[in-house]
């Protein structure tokens, strides 16, 4: 038996994302197949079958699929799913989406999330935001398992040489219409992905003292977070904010200026490789997580971190 | 047009979490409990359609424990008109949860059903998406924005590149992001009058569907904790210590 890991793309391109999620599912089993339903999606196929972990590539073309709708995806994996043991995708906006209507439609009940597989049936997930680790058995004859993309490398990308099989498309009629995807512009990495977020809390004061954070992350090109108090207080808008209800992000440097530590931010960073913390408050509980903690105004600390930044030779990117 | 609004009750967010020392799971027992954040939003936005003359009922729902109906009395408090209570003593995974909602939508018949896009405590992500699957409705998830048009809901979605927007027929699932409103606060005089508006209590093992639950949770322990660090005396040895000891700049 094998396993079927569903592909995110845009039609084109491969995201990153797929490629974590089957070096995942390479922890359960060899024989991975690598669903892609997308419209015209020939150049995804392709790249997928370079990735030598995947023994298969299944092509399904139709425009139904071209905006990956959970309603038009669902009824192609159900269909696929009596051949394979596992059925996989990536824990994030692409596979919460779809994943929960197919296991439903086969009665299984899906295990979310995981960072660690400890067998075929054996997984570790996060609940309470982190909070907590449950390890996990799976007792349904097919397991529908979600992976946190950022607790596994991705899989190498040259050398495969997978075979790409046409498979036919299953169409339903539409429920629901894509209408149009905005993507936020901006000239940072995404918060979710960058490998450096500087982050300011209430201690910034204001809105417009943000500068001095958004000049570092220009420097050292990191992602602008923001703690929930900064968010409420109006300083920075909410897609910026990082915890337990905002975004969780792993990056390998996290910055944490004018932030306390609220068990609700901590809860969306402190996997993060290497925390630094700002703050005035020697007692702040940002201190007890933090690598490094340097107990100062920011508003005198942030420029100088900036000018000690100018004076390096070379910053990674 | 009516609505039914999904509700959770949850460990409150603002409350440290502690794993009990046997691993079976985390304290519960004198701990503060709310109604999961994103369901709050669920309901907020369910009473403004009802304010906006676009819906006529909004009937608030849990699946619990006894205690979980505060959930749905803190909903009435807000503009729900009346309530259901499921009750169950033991946890019931979203499949199941997803099952017994199915069950009273199909005597309810609301044209939307709203819920917060995922719950605090399991972290899931899941309840929304199949009870959709299974009733075959159209479903708007992690929902910031939503228009309702003539037999349709347009949903702005949060996606990781950004903001997506779709058109969903009714009846539709609508699952629900912080970003959508601002949940108001219950005033004195409303949570009053919402002790009087009717709770009906059903209890889920006699509503006939398969609740029996599929994932064994074989054990629940701390996340590694990370190693104490040191504090730098200077900006100049901080970034000292970020190039060449972590070397992460």
């Amino acid at each position: 038996m094998s396993i079927l890991v569903i592909a995110e793309h845009d039609n084109s391109v491969l995201k990153t994302f797929s490629l974590n999620t089957i070096n995942a599912a390479s922890k359960i089993d060899s024989d991975i197949h690598v669903l892609v339903a997308g419209n015209k999606c020939e150049n995804v196929c392709k790249e997928i079958a370079a990735v030598p972990l995947v023994k298969k590539v299944l092509q399904s073309d139709s425009p139904n699929y071209e905006n990956y709708l959970a309603e038009n995806l669902t009824p192609l994996v159900v269909k696929l799913a009596g051949k394979y043991t596992h059925l996989i995708a990536s824990a994030n906006t692409f596979g919460k989406n779809f994943m929960p209507r197919v296991a439903a439609l086969l009665d299984i009940s899906q295990v979310s999330d995981i960072i660690k597989v400890n067998g075929p049936d054996n997984f570790v997930r996060p609940i309470y935001a982190g909070n907590a680790f449950a390890t996990v058995k799976s007792n349904d004859k097919t397991k529908c398992v979600t992976i946190r993309p950022t607790s596994f490398d991705p899989a190498p990308t040259s050398g495969g040489t997978a075979t790409i099989e046409k498979i036919d498309s299953v169409n339903i009629p539409s429920v629901s219409k894509f209408i149009k995807r905005e993507e936020t512009k901006s000239e940072r990495p995404e918060l979710g992905t960058a490998r450096v977020v500087i982050s300011g809390g209430r201690g910034m004061k204001s809105g417009e003292n943000f500068k001095l954070i958004n000049a570092i992350a220009d420097k050292l090109n990191a992602a602008v977070g923001a703690s929930r108090a900064a968010v409420d207080a109006g300083y920075i808008s909410n897609d910026h904010q990082v915890g337990q209800t905002g975004k969780v992000v792993v990056p390998d440097l996290y910055i944490a200026v004018g932030i306390s530590g609220a068990i609700q931010h901590l809860a969306g960073m402190k996997e993060s490789k290497i925390i630094v913390a700002i703050n005035k408050d020697g007692e702040a509980p940002i201190f007890s997580i933090a690598d490094y903690g340097l107990e100062a105004d920011l508003f005198e600390a942030l420029p100088q971190f900036l000018e000690e930044l100018n004076k390096l030779n070379t910053i990674q990117k | 047009m009516k609505i039914l609004v999904a509700v959770k009750r949850v460990i409150d967010y603002n409350v440290q979490i502690r794993v009990k020392e046997d691993g079976t799971g985390v304290h519960t027992d004198n701990v503060k409990m709310s109604t999961n954040p994103p369901d709050d939003n669920a309901i907020e936005e369910a009473v403004k359609l009802k304010e906006s003359g676009k819906a006529k009922e909004v009937v608030a729902i849990t699946v619990g424990e006894e205690k979980a109906q505060e959930t749905v009395r803190k909903a009435l408090a807000v503009g729900a008109d009346r309530g259901i209570h499921i009750k169950a003593d033991s946890y019931i995974e979203p499949l199941g949860v997803a099952k017994i909602l199915k069950k009273v939508i199909e005597k309810e018949k609301p044209d939307i059903v709203f819920m917060g896009k995922q719950a605090i405590d399991d972290d899931c992500n899941q309840t929304g998406q199949m009870l959709s699957a299974l009733l075959g409705w159209s479903q708007g998830t992690f929902a910031s924005k939503i228009e309702l048009k003539d037999k349709i809901i347009q949903v702005t979605r949060e996606v990781d590149e950004g903001l997506e927007t779709i058109e969903i027929n009714l009846p539709a699932i609508v699952t629900c992001d912080l970003r959508l409103n601002e949940p108001r606060y219950a005033s004195l005089p409303n949570i009053m009058k919402a002790k009087k508006k009717p709770i009906e209590q059903l209890i889920a093992k006699d509503l006939g569907v398969d609740i029996s639950n599929r994932i064994q949770q074989l054990k629940v322990e701390e996340p590694p904790k990370r190693k104490g660090g040191i504090k730098v005396s200077s900006v100049a040895e901080l970034v000292s210590k970020l190039k060449n000891e972590a070397k992460v700049i």
